[in-house]
């Protein structure tokens, strides 16, 4: 199984072993993830489960665009170049080694 | 922090929230989660949406894969319907006979569809409701192309029911009894807005007026509608969406507080210090508006689950989020924040009159105290911050398509 990385802002890191066909986000709050939450249960509505792609891996999972990209644009924490929501990165064979990084807040 | 068994009465959004959130604040004592429908918590928005329209399994609806309820110890008995509450006692008992003991309680019973009162109708297998996974499994095989569909109730659920029924081909009216769509969750704006969509999309829509009756038809179906206005809408299948009455009922025959929801505090905790409600069945104190509401939505349900697990282990936060909504409805993307109650000024943003995006705001001497965003996650975005913020906004600014939303929170 594809194995994903979450580093928290305090830089602790957790590795996941996810399902393939999930979400990432499902990924992480089958885990407890802190600070992914995903209310809208990946809807493209809460935009709450911002995550930044490690700058290594953005090329693999692809970059924000569409209602995303808008949605990314009001973050608690800002986003960037990197930011993903992670409720729109399925997850495959490709993304095994994933490192994404948990912003300090989602709101 | 306490150690003691937690039940948690109720497996949807809600109760299915709390059992992470108990897990994530680091509660390690037991936690068990009791739930009447066979399912593991699943999330319910797509029920009148991509799961009626099957694309979409089960599986897909499920919060958290089975696993996760094995790996942090939750134990779930699903199928079950609590039948007592012993406050004394710290018991619940089941409809199997079993009884559990608690040492906290946590009531996340939700609600039901609100019931025509109508003897055919309730018999009738061509009628039907919209809250559960075998709702839908018993509507969607009806949803035939060029049958008619006879929709009572224009609110959300309605009105998303309307528009797969479009979508699939088939022949749809909606009936509401207020004087607009979406009378209980949008402003008039947004309903004629709404309204002018289904139009375009060739629903039928009857306003102002209620359901008397039904016409009888072989094996106990229903025909047709008989309306107030004395009109009669043909029907092959019936959905009636006409609100949610919420399950307090438990609580009320164990003498907790409960005036249509029970009652709880912004901590989630009910007269009970062992007994706490969330979700949909609760009446809470509104941060907006002073006073107390009940909110049916996923968010409300997610955001009282953590509420009550921060305030159970020992770490307490008043409940203070913003409440948002959503509905999906052919393209449109309608998305609401904060509770447009009370206010003295509404600024459109975009047209109403045409085309499938626009915004209304809803101000209270100057400041953005609730908007509705239809289709785009930019100005939603934005508007979650202005609501949040109560920005003190310039109305030209607010309405101009040409300033982005953003800027409006930078130069508060």
């Amino acid at each position: 199984m594809p194995r994903i990385v979450f580093v928290q802002p305090d830089g602790s890191t957790q590795e996941i072993e996810a399902r393939t066909g999930e979400s990432v986000m499902t990924t992480a709050t089958s885990h407890l993830v802190p600070g992914i939450i995903g209310d809208c249960g990946g809807g493209l509505t809460c935009a709450t489960c911002h995550v930044y792609v490690d700058k290594d891996w953005i090329d693999v999972v692809g970059r924000r665009e569409g209602p995303e990209d808008e949605m990314l644009e009001m973050t608690s924490e800002e986003s960037n170049e990197y930011s993903r929501l992670c409720c729109q990165i399925v997850v495959d064979s490709s993304v095994d080694g994933l490192v994404l990084t948990v912003p300090a807040s989602q709101e | 922090m306490r150690t003691e068994e937690i039940v948690v009465v109720g497996a949807g959004q809600a109760g299915g929230e709390a059992v992470a959130a108990l897990r994530m604040a680091g509660f390690e004592g037991g936690v068990t989660l009791v739930g009447d429908e066979p399912h593991l918590p699943y999330s319910r928005p797509p029920l009148s949406k991509d799961f009626l329209l099957g694309d979409v399994g089960t599986e897909v609806l499920l919060l958290r894969p089975p696993h996760f309820y094995e790996k942090h110890r939750v134990r779930t008995l699903l199928g079950r319907t609590v039948t007592k509450l012993d406050r004394d006692r710290r018991t619940i008992t089941l409809d199997d006979g079993g009884s559990l003991t608690y040492g906290t309680l946590i009531l996340a019973t939700g609600g039901h569809a609100r019931r025509l009162r109508d003897p055919m109708a309730e018999a009738a297998p061509n009628v039907h409701y919209v809250r559960t996974i075998a709702d839908i499994e018993r509507l969607r095989p009806e949803l035939v192309p060029g049958a008619r569909l006879a929709v009572i109730g224009g609110g959300y659920v309605g009105l998303e029911i309307a528009a797969v029924g479009r979508k699939l081909g088939l022949e749809v009216t909606v009936v509401e009894a207020a004087p607009r769509l979406l009378a209980r969750v949008a402003g008039p704006d947004i309903s004629a807005f709404v309204h002018r969509v289904h139009t375009e999309e060739g629903v039928d829509i009857r306003l102002g007026t209620t359901v008397t009756g039904f016409v009888p038809g072989d094996n106990g179906r229903v025909t047709a509608a008989v309306l107030a206005d004395g009109t009669t809408v043909g029907a092959d299948v019936v959905v009636v969406g006409i609100g949610l009455v919420p399950r307090d009922q438990l609580a009320a025959d164990a003498g907790l507080d409960v005036a249509d929801g029970i009652v709880v505090d912004e901590f989630c905790r009910t007269g009970d210090e062992a007994i706490y409600a969330i979700g949909d069945c609760t009446r809470h104190p509104c941060a907006e508006h002073g006073g107390m509401r009940r909110l049916e939505s996923v968010q409300n349900a997610s955001e009282q689950a953590r509420v009550a697990a921060a305030a159970i282990t020992d770490d307490p936060r008043a409940y203070a989020a913003v409440p948002w909504f959503w509905s999906d409805q052919y393209d449109l993307k309608l998305r609401s924040v904060g509770i447009a109650a009370d206010y003295d000024q509404t600024v459109v943003r975009g047209s109403l009159d045409e085309g499938r995006s626009a915004a209304v705001f809803y101000l209270k001497a100057g400041r953005v105290r609730a908007a509705e965003v239809v289709s785009s996650p930019r100005d939603f975005g934005a508007a979650k911050k202005l609501v949040a913020h109560r920005a003190e906004v310039a109305p030209e600014r607010l309405a101009d398509l040409g300033t982005p939303l953003k800027d409006l929170l930078t130069s508060r």
